[in-house]
């Protein structure tokens, strides 16, 4: 391809691709992104391949590999286009039937389509799909719309459109009131109005200035900038080409963590084909302006998420955090003014350009704007990424999303935000969610992780878990951080273990608070959230550990396990599989565990069948006394 | 010349300055451990912290790293500071409870009680020592390892670095590696006799302190021990 000397010559070229194609050709879309790879969605579109050679199709159908829709509980997903037919745990052997009856005799395959939990019915169409309905998917409907792979289909849907208005139409400062206007704030977490971050930098005085794009998402269960960079990865270059314009950047970086290797291959693909196209380097597109982008990847520390860290890295240093001010802005990497934002608003930066300010701000709440992509992980049935505009209930997130909690357990907290996040309680969950709504509730944005937990999750046992991850991703540099970390996890460690006293709940509250507002940078001020929210809505569960029980029965400690002779039948499930060999018995005679034998790593518990249920988890008091060995099991009356 | 408040005082400030460069102008007493005129402010041992703002937008921040800027208002003492101050010692007493330095903060701060239970670390990661040996010293023979609770101050490779003068800068800068003191308490215990100036064993010693008598046991805190001065006087 030749390089684009000006924005007609974009248009030229568009208008070049789109006649090419047909929007009447039947087209198989094949999620890949990385949960469908997981699933074995790449065994599926090479079967769609072979097949279609086989019939001699090639010319008649075409196959694309698109970017991740969000719904990963169901992968691998397959939509045949253009009617739309949305096909859910896709198999191999699937594809020839889907081929000759779908594709070639337009027929439904009855066996393939989603079944609605709520209802029960068959969904044939991808936008009838209850996880779909709900969602307004501004930034992630592109993502099957297209193969991150391939320009053209960027190009095709209206890609760098947004990057020419910007150039030729407008000044740099105009862009800056238009995004200012628009009310979009930082989707990183903290949610700076990003107007105002990208004027500080336009006025920071300095002859090279720097744009860097955040995509070092290490939330456990977070995928959403993941889902954006490796389906869309042309949108974020463009929004960062947008912002770079509006600053008076010349070069920019994309910090992406190693850990995402699809989403580095996809990024380094695009830039690329924009280079080759003339959209990066001198004279984009015929214009005065000159702006570049390396990719540096991120080695595995969750710190480096933090901009002070991650700048320290791109330097080639430790990352580290440092004390802001001065901020990036001002003196960024190796000193320059900086502007850093992450994945997500980059991506919203292009949309805003193309269709205005206002249509922006009439998304969201009156503080926040826009719509925001959350990971709805954890004891949920549609397990998956999620867009919604801001100010939607977690309820409906949840419920008419998400489908609700699996095998109909009740709901207890939800955890917003990723580790640093708050456990908002199940009872606050009718809140709608923006910026401010999650900080009141002890939560935050973070990256828009939410861990959905049900009644058999313990609060305690959480808040341990999560302190541990953020004492181990800590860089360890400052103190209240480090031994403040520490020290609340060995209370919570001593709770949970059931050597807790009732005054620690007091040190934990004062130790929390400290760490929040005495540390240096954004992991250590947020670390404690997850310690101080369950203090904050599930204290009881707090006192009952100290007083010796764990009311979600999940802390090894505080539980033992135990036979019922009335309902135990021998079968011998239990003893087969007890890794510690705590359980005897024979045929026809009650099984007992032997308590100082047992490590509770609730096996037995697992495969006692769900009809004799037998084995009992019990905390708070003792095991009840055992059967004596070889009490004959009680012969059960025949059901009539 | 900037101007700015601290703790409700009209003071100047000169550009480029720190919170704790103006109070220590102005003689108001901040405590620090990881800072030192002529090493670059590292802010990572969070004592120096200072309460900024006002209302819903106060913070604390680290006095040695935060520049002064025209119109900035300082609580160097507020109860937010001070008592977040005081939780710092204590968990710095934690983690050293035999460093001297870390024992005069605590008794200075009233510190009565440690809550956690007790490491015998000597090290309390201020940095000095790098710091030291990096900028002053023009070596850079230590360094940080690791992240997290792991972190801490080695040679590279922790093998004998070829950098090394061993010209001691950082044993002389280190405020933990240092004789503990002698007096008769069991190590980690909270004494704070040398700062509030109290005799450690005036029931039996009335001329002297009893670590100056030759017959002093220094063990007065031992139940055990507690008959012995008695025969003698």
């Amino acid at each position: 391809m030749n390089r684009l000397q000006s924005a007609s010559d974009l248009e030229k070229l568009r208008k070049q691709i789109l006649s090419k194609r047909d929007p009447k050709k039947p087209c198989i879309v094949i999620c890949s992104g990385t949960g469908c790879i997981a699933s074995g969605c790449e065994k599926v579109s090479v079967a769609f391949q072979e097949e279609l050679e086989k019939q001699k199709l090639m010319d008649k159908v075409d196959i694309r590999t698109g970017g991740c829709p969000g719904f990963c509980e169901r992968g691998p997903i397959v939509v045949v286009q253009p009617e739309g037919i949305f096909y859910q745990l896709v198999e191999a052997k699937d594809v020839a039937e889907i081929i000759t009856e779908t594709v070639l005799k337009k027929k439904v395959i009855d066996r393939l389509l989603f079944t609605d939990p709520q209802t029960g019915k068959k969904i044939v169409l991808e936008k009838e799909v209850p996880f779909y309905k709900k969602q307004k998917r501004i930034l992630m409907d592109s993502n099957s719309l297209i193969d991150p792979a391939k320009i053209e289909d960027y190009l095709a849907i209206g890609g760098y459109s947004a990057l020419a208005k910007a150039l030729f139409e407008m000044k740099p400062e105009e862009v800056i009131d238009s995004i200012k206007r628009s009310g979009l704030r930082g989707r990183g977490g903290a949610g700076f109005p990003t107007g105002t971050k990208w004027e500080i930098c336009h006025k920071a005085k300095g002859d090279l200035k720097y744009v860097i794009c955040n995509a070092d998402e290490g939330d456990p269960g977070a995928f959403a900038n993941r889902g954006l960079l490796e389906g869309n990865p042309h949108s974020i270059l463009e929004g960062m080409l947008i912002g770079a314009y509006a600053i008076g950047s010349s070069e920019g970086f994309v910090y992406v963590r190693h850990e995402y290797p699809l989403a580095v291959k996809n990024v380094k693909i695009a830039i690329d084909q924009m280079r080759e196209l003339g959209l990066l380097g001198k004279g984009i597109l015929g214009s005065k302006f000159n702006f570049d982008i390396k990719v540096v990847q991120g080695a595995g520390a969750f710190i480096c998420g933090e901009e002070t860290a991650l700048m320290a890295s791109i330097e080639g240093k430790k990352g580290e955090p440092r004390q802001r001010p001065p901020f990036p802005a001002d003196r960024g990497v190796w000193g320059k003014p900086t502007n850093i934002n992450n994945v997500e608003t980059w991506a919203n930066v292009p949309l805003i350009v193309n269709n205005g300010a206002e249509w922006f701000a009439n998304i969201g709440t009156a503080k926040s704007k826009g719509t925001k992509i959350f990971s709805l992980v954890g004891k949920i049935n549609n397990t998956g990424l999620v867009e919604v505009p801001l100010g939607m209930p977690l309820k409906e997130m949840i419920y008419d999303i998400g489908g609700g909690i699996p095998k109909g357990k009740k709901l207890k907290s939800v955890q917003c935000g990723g580790p640093s996040g708050g456990c908002i309680p199940a009872d606050s969950i009718s809140v709608p969610i923006d910026y401010e709504a999650l900080k009141e509730l002890g939560a935050m944005m973070g990256s828009g992780g939410m861990i959905v937990m049900d009644e058999d999750t313990c609060m305690v046992d959480t808040a341990k878990y999560f302190s541990k991850f953020l004492l181990d991703e800590s860089c360890g540099k400052c103190m209240t951080c480090r031994e403040g970390l520490e020290r609340l996890l060995e209370i919570t460690t001593d709770i949970t273990e059931g050597k807790g006293k009732m005054e620690d709940l007091q040190t934990l509250a004062e130790l929390g608070s400290l760490v929040k507002e005495a540390s240096m940078c954004g992991l250590g001020q947020t670390a404690p959230n997850p310690v101080l929210t369950t203090l904050r809505y599930f204290r009881p569960e707090y006192e009952a550990h100290i007083k010796g029980s764990c009311p979600a029965k999940v802390c090894k400690a505080l539980i033992s396990y135990h036979i019922d002779p009335e309902r135990c039948t021998a079968c011998g499930l239990c003893m087969k599989n007890c890794p510690a060999d705590a359980i005897t018995g024979k045929k026809g005679m009650v099984h007992i565990i032997d308590q100082g034998k047992c490590i509770k790593c609730d096996t037995c518990y697992d495969v006692c069948p769900e009809k004799f249920d037998a084995v009992r988890k019990i905390s708070g008091e003792p095991a009840p006394r055992a059967v004596p060995q070889g009490t004959p099991i009680k012969k059960r009356e025949a059901k009539q | 010349m900037i101007k700015l408040r601290i703790d409700d005082m009209d003071v100047q400030a000169e550009e480029g300055w720190t919170i704790l460069d103006a109070a220590s102008f102005y003689g108001i007493d901040i405590p620090t451990l990881c800072h030192l005129d002529g090493l670059t402010p590292y802010g990572a041992c969070r004592l120096c912290i200072v309460e900024i703002g006002e209302g819903k937008n106060a913070k604390l921040v680290s006095s040695c790293t935060y520049p002064v800027y025209e119109g900035l208002k300082v609580r160097t003492h507020s109860k937010k500071v001070m008592g977040a101050r005081k939780l710092i010692i204590e968990l710095m007493v934690a983690r050293c409870p035999n460093s001297k330095t870390i024992q005069d903060l605590a008794s200075k701060y009233g510190l009565q009680k440690v809550r956690f239970k007790l490491k015998d670390e000597e090290c309390v990661l201020c940095g000095l020592c790098v710091r030291m040996c990096k900028e002053q010293m023009m070596s850079g023979a230590i360094d940080f390892v690791g992240h997290g609770k792991d972190r801490r101050i080695t040679t590279a490779f922790d093998e004998k670095s070829d950098l090394c003068r061993t010209c001691g800068g950082c044993m002389f800068i280190c405020p933990i590696c240092e004789l503990r003191c002698q007096g008769p308490n069991p190590p980690g215990a909270l004494c704070g006799s040398c700062m509030n100036m109290s005799s450690t064993c005036l029931d039996h010693y009335d001329d002297a302190q009893c670590f100056m008598v030759e017959s002093g046991c220094g063990t007065c805190v031992r139940e055990d021990a507690k008959e012995k001065p008695k025969e003698k006087t």
